[in-house]
């Protein structure tokens, strides 16, 4: 039995070169929460971008509150600039089915009307149930449903990648 | 006789129902809270609307009059993207002779979803609450004596936004304690919340002895009770209470009862000041206080709209 | 008809019999308590292995809701459930539609339910007419017609002078008063004033309602030296007032209810409307007091209060709901029930359900006064044969009475009551048989 090993911090390092060339001069950083916005914190550093990165839930526009109702407070949206006119590039950690992206762009929408979104994530594991694509991602993995990915961050702020489920 | 479980609660500790604050654990007062906080940017957004309602009918039923908190909820109820219908109870068929619960198996056949309700008597939501189909939600609006929740989380809202740990704060409640649905809801998420010290202020006869077993220090002068208090909550003092023999006169209640400068300065210098409006100035409160610094009488109404956007997407969110 | 109880437990508190016996019945009285003669030749022979041969049940407060509140219960019905419950005789209040202020209602009544042929019916005529507490009733007529007693059920006399004077003329004939001690100023809220009803925001009736009104009564007695009967005690103060009235030598009896026997104000819950009870449930030590007043004979007499109300009325907040609980089934479960709980004893438990109220009616029972409440050779046939190991839910389908609200309710509680009724016979004959 093999185990599935990402090196995070090798992910980023190519995320971060991937980036560079897209990002328009006028552009600005929203990172979707949690992992996402750990990497556009990350990347408005290297990037050598002025201020802070915005930060977006996608909790107030989940499509499936019906079944799980309303999800934990703690991930509020900041965005520190206006939308309206502004390229928005969005980094998120994983791209799965797409529905978080669509709930996020309806949240993006909610405050302004951006010039345009572009997706950018560290890993695309397929199992897309909309039609949304990244511009960019460092990797593609396949994973079974019942595993779960996510990003971690220690408190060096060293990324890591945690997998959970069988 | 078998002790019965809460029924604002589903078997897994979650709200369904937010009929009185009393039995709700500290961990359903923070969530609310917590969430209300998130829905107070919302307000702050140029789409001031979010679609966790969409769709579900949000029915108002006040057979007690109340245009302000009725429209706090229906503004609440319609950032939350829900469709919101507002019934006259007292010029409706209630009126004329149909049953409260006649009236409630009535508009569920409209398909209702919530019902926000205000009632005159201590109770009736919990009788509404027990009749509905598991998938409708009530939320009290306010019942008899009994509780106004929302206004009770609100004010912990304002309370928290200001002061931020309960744990070391002095509240003083101050008015007809005995007839406030708002002060029984004070005092329960206070005590629940773990404020150090809760004292209900007011002549014997607005504020009886037997208001101890609810956890509070009764106090009937005021100097007493909001000497160093944090907050003090001052009540509306209703014309009914002149003729039951309870008062003498509005004139005396204030000298004796009404918040002054000069008696404000006897609590702490960073005290705030809390009413849960209409405001009768001159009466409880002078205007140079409800209008002064330590007033936050006016953000508290901001925060009500927070707060009932954050009760009804919780409960609407849990199933039975 | 000749019946024969045969091999049953025979209890007579008023002996103080207890022991196995056959019990012997012929034209409606009893022959013979002992071994049964092989001569008599029973037309029913009733097996009560295992069961105990009791007196029938005798309540003191009942509401039958005939006339004008059929809604809530019709005589069929509820004398029904009085014989199901072990009941053969029963007081009923005159706070019917009419009131029970005329001679010619207190007959109909009467011989309305003597036709049913279930239950031994005496009313209590009403105090003033219309009970407005207002003008005196003619009470010689109504005694006529066969009232045992004036009452004024819950209505108050708020005039003083008006209650002076119709003790003072129903101490001229030797009438008793029937009276709930209520002060009707301090006596209009729902709950008892407490924790409970403050927490719940509902209106509260303090203990002075009944003590300030017990004070009131008690003078007003020594003054006439008029027979009065308290209904319905509440409170632990007003269990002192009555122990220092009776040590005192006054002529006052007194009754305590099922509920409030048994029950407190938090058993309010969430507003259960079933606990909408007059008067309100009290506290824990009230009802410590009353349980030891009933005991010691401070109280004399359990009662079913048997208050029937409809189904609608009760799906009410709690405020609004009307009072009131169905009880003469239950009366019989929840004497023993107490005994047991009390350590008391099923002779003294029967009692207070059946020698105890004979006792309390004294002579208005007339000639019956001497067998009433107990089983004696030559005394009226009047007997409850029940199953003492026996457990029953109460549910609306186990009651007969048309009332089905109870704060017993087993869908509540999830506890049953003790004590199955088997037989019922007043007058030898036999008014209920359990399927």
């Amino acid at each position: 039995m093999t185990t599935l090993h990402l090196d995070a911090e090798a992910l980023y390092a190519d995320l971060l070169a991937r980036v560079r060339p897209l990002l328009r001069p006028d552009a600005a950083l929203v990172g979707i929460w949690s992992g996402g916005a750990w990497l556009a914190e990350r990347l408005q550093r290297d990037l050598g971008l002025a201020g802070k990165p915005g930060v977006i839930s996608s909790a107030l526009h989940r499509d499936d509150f019906g079944s799980r109702g309303l999800a934990g407070t703690t991930d509020a949206t900041a965005l520190p600039f206006a939308i309206d006119g502004r390229h928005i590039l969005l980094i998120d950690d994983v791209l799965y089915t797409g529905r978080t992206t669509r709930a996020v762009l309806n949240e993006l929408f909610d405050f302004g009307r951006p010039a345009s979104v572009t997706l950018a994530v560290l890993v695309d594991r397929g199992g897309r149930e909309l039609p949304i694509e990244p511009a960019v991602s460092a990797a593609r993995v396949v994973l079974p449903p019942s595993q779960k990915l996510d990003l971690t961050r220690d408190a060096a702020g060293r990324f890591d990648f945690a997998i959970e489920g069988t | 006789m078998l002790s019965k479980r809460n029924p604002q609660l589903n078997a897994h500790g979650e709200l369904i129902h937010l009929l009185s604050i009393e039995g709700l654990p500290k961990a359903v007062l923070t969530q609310i809270l917590d969430t209300a906080g998130t829905f107070l940017s919302v307000n702050d957004r140029e789409v001031k609307k979010v679609p966790l309602l969409r769709g579900k009918s949000v029915f108002n039923l006040f057979f007690e009059n109340s245009t302000r908190t009725r429209t706090t909820f229906e503004i609440a109820a319609k950032r939350l993207s829900a469709d919101v219908i507002n019934l006259d109870i007292a010029r409706s068929s209630t009126a004329k002779g149909e049953s409260l619960l006649d009236t409630i198996a009535n508009l569920s056949a409209m398909h209702a979803d919530m019902f926000v309700v205000r009632h005159a008597e201590s109770g009736a939501p919990y009788l509404i609450a027990q009749h509905v189909a598991p998938h409708v939600h009530v939320v009290n609006a306010g019942d008899g004596r009994h509780a106004h929740p929302t206004q009770g989380l609100l004010d912990m809202y304002t309370i928290r936004h200001y002061k931020q740990d309960f744990a070391n704060l002095t509240v003083a409640i101050v008015g007809d304690i005995v007839h406030s649905r708002v002060a029984r809801s004070d005092i329960h998420a206070l005590t629940t919340l773990g404020a150090a010290e809760v004292r209900a202020v007011g002549p014997r006869t607005l504020v009886p002895g037997d208001l101890k077993a609810m956890g509070v220090r009764v106090c009937h002068s005021l100097e007493e009770g909001i000497k160093d208090a944090d907050v003090i909550i001052t009540l509306r003092l209703q014309n009914e209470r002149m003729s039951g023999a309870l008062l003498p006169s509005a004139g005396e209640y204030f000298k004796n009862f009404g918040l002054t400068e000069d008696k404000l300065a006897l609590a702490k210098s960073d005290a705030i000041v809390m009413h849960p409006g209409p405001i009768n100035r001159g009466v409880e409160i002078d205007s140079a206080v409800a209008d002064g610094r330590q007033s936050v009488i006016l953000p508290q109404v901001t925060y009500g709209i927070a707060v009932r956007m954050a009760v009804m997407s919780i409960i609407a969110g849990n199933d039975a | 008809m000749k019946v024969l109880i045969t091999n049953g437990r025979v209890v007579d508190p008023a002996s103080g019999r207890d022991e196995r016996a056959d019990v012997a019945i012929a034209a409606g009285r009893i022959v013979g308590i002992g071994a049964a003669s092989p001569d008599f030749d029973a037309d029913r022979v009733i097996d009560a292995r295992g069961l105990v041969v009791a007196p029938g049940l005798v309540d003191l407060a009942a509401r039958l809701r005939e006339p004008g509140q059929e809604h809530e219960g019709m005589l069929e019905s509820e004398l029904a459930a009085a014989a199901a419950g072990g009941v053969t005789s029963l007081i009923c209040l005159p706070d019917t539609d009419p009131t029970l202020d005329e001679p010619g209602l207190v007959e109909m009544l009467k011989f309305r339910a003597r036709k049913l042929s279930r239950c031994r019916l005496f009313p209590l005529g009403a105090l003033t007419r219309g009970l407005g507490g207002e003008v005196l009733t003619e009470m010689a007529e109504l005694t006529e017609a066969g009232c045992v007693g004036f009452s004024q059920a819950d209505a108050p006399v708020r005039d003083t002078q008006v209650l002076a004077r119709a003790l003072q003329y129903a101490a001229t004939f030797g009438y008793t008063v029937w009276l709930r001690p209520n002060d009707p100023w301090l006596g209009g809220g729902v709950a008892a004033s407490g924790a409970v009803a403050t927490r719940l925001g509902l209106s509260g009736v303090p203990v002075s309602a009944e003590t300030i009104a017990l004070h009131t009564i008690f003078d007003l007695v020594r003054a006439s030296g008029a027979r009065v009967h308290l209904c319905r005690l509440s409170s632990a103060a007003g269990v002192e007032l009555l122990r220092a009235a009776k040590a005192e030598g006054l002529p006052v009896t007194a009754d305590v209810s099922i509920n409030s026997l048994h029950l407190t104000d938090v058993d309010i819950g969430y507003f259960n409307p079933a606990m909408r009870l007059v008067p309100p449930l009290r506290q824990q030590r009230d009802r410590d007091a009353l349980r030891a007043g009933l005991a010691d004979g401070t109280i004399d007499a359990l009662v079913s209060d048997h208050t029937p109300v409809d189904a609608d009325a009760k799906i009410l907040p709690f405020a609004e709901a009307e009072p009131g609980a169905t009880g003469l089934e239950l009366l019989l479960g929840l004497a023993l029930k107490w005994g047991d709980g009390a350590g008391i004893g099923l002779t003294r438990a029967l009692a207070s359900v059946t020698s105890a109220p004979v006792r309390v009616l004294g002579g208005a029972l007339g000639s019956l006064a001497a067998s009433a409440g107990r089983l004696v050779e030559g005394g009226v046939a009047d007997v409850c044969i029940f199953d003492p190991s026996a457990h029953w839910a109460v549910t609306a389908a186990a009651l007969r009475s048309q009332g089905k609200s109870t704060p017993f309710a087993f869908d509540a509680s999830g506890v049953e009551l003790p004590a199955r009724v088997r037989y019922t016979l007043v007058a030898g004959h036999i008014a209920h048989e359990a399927a």
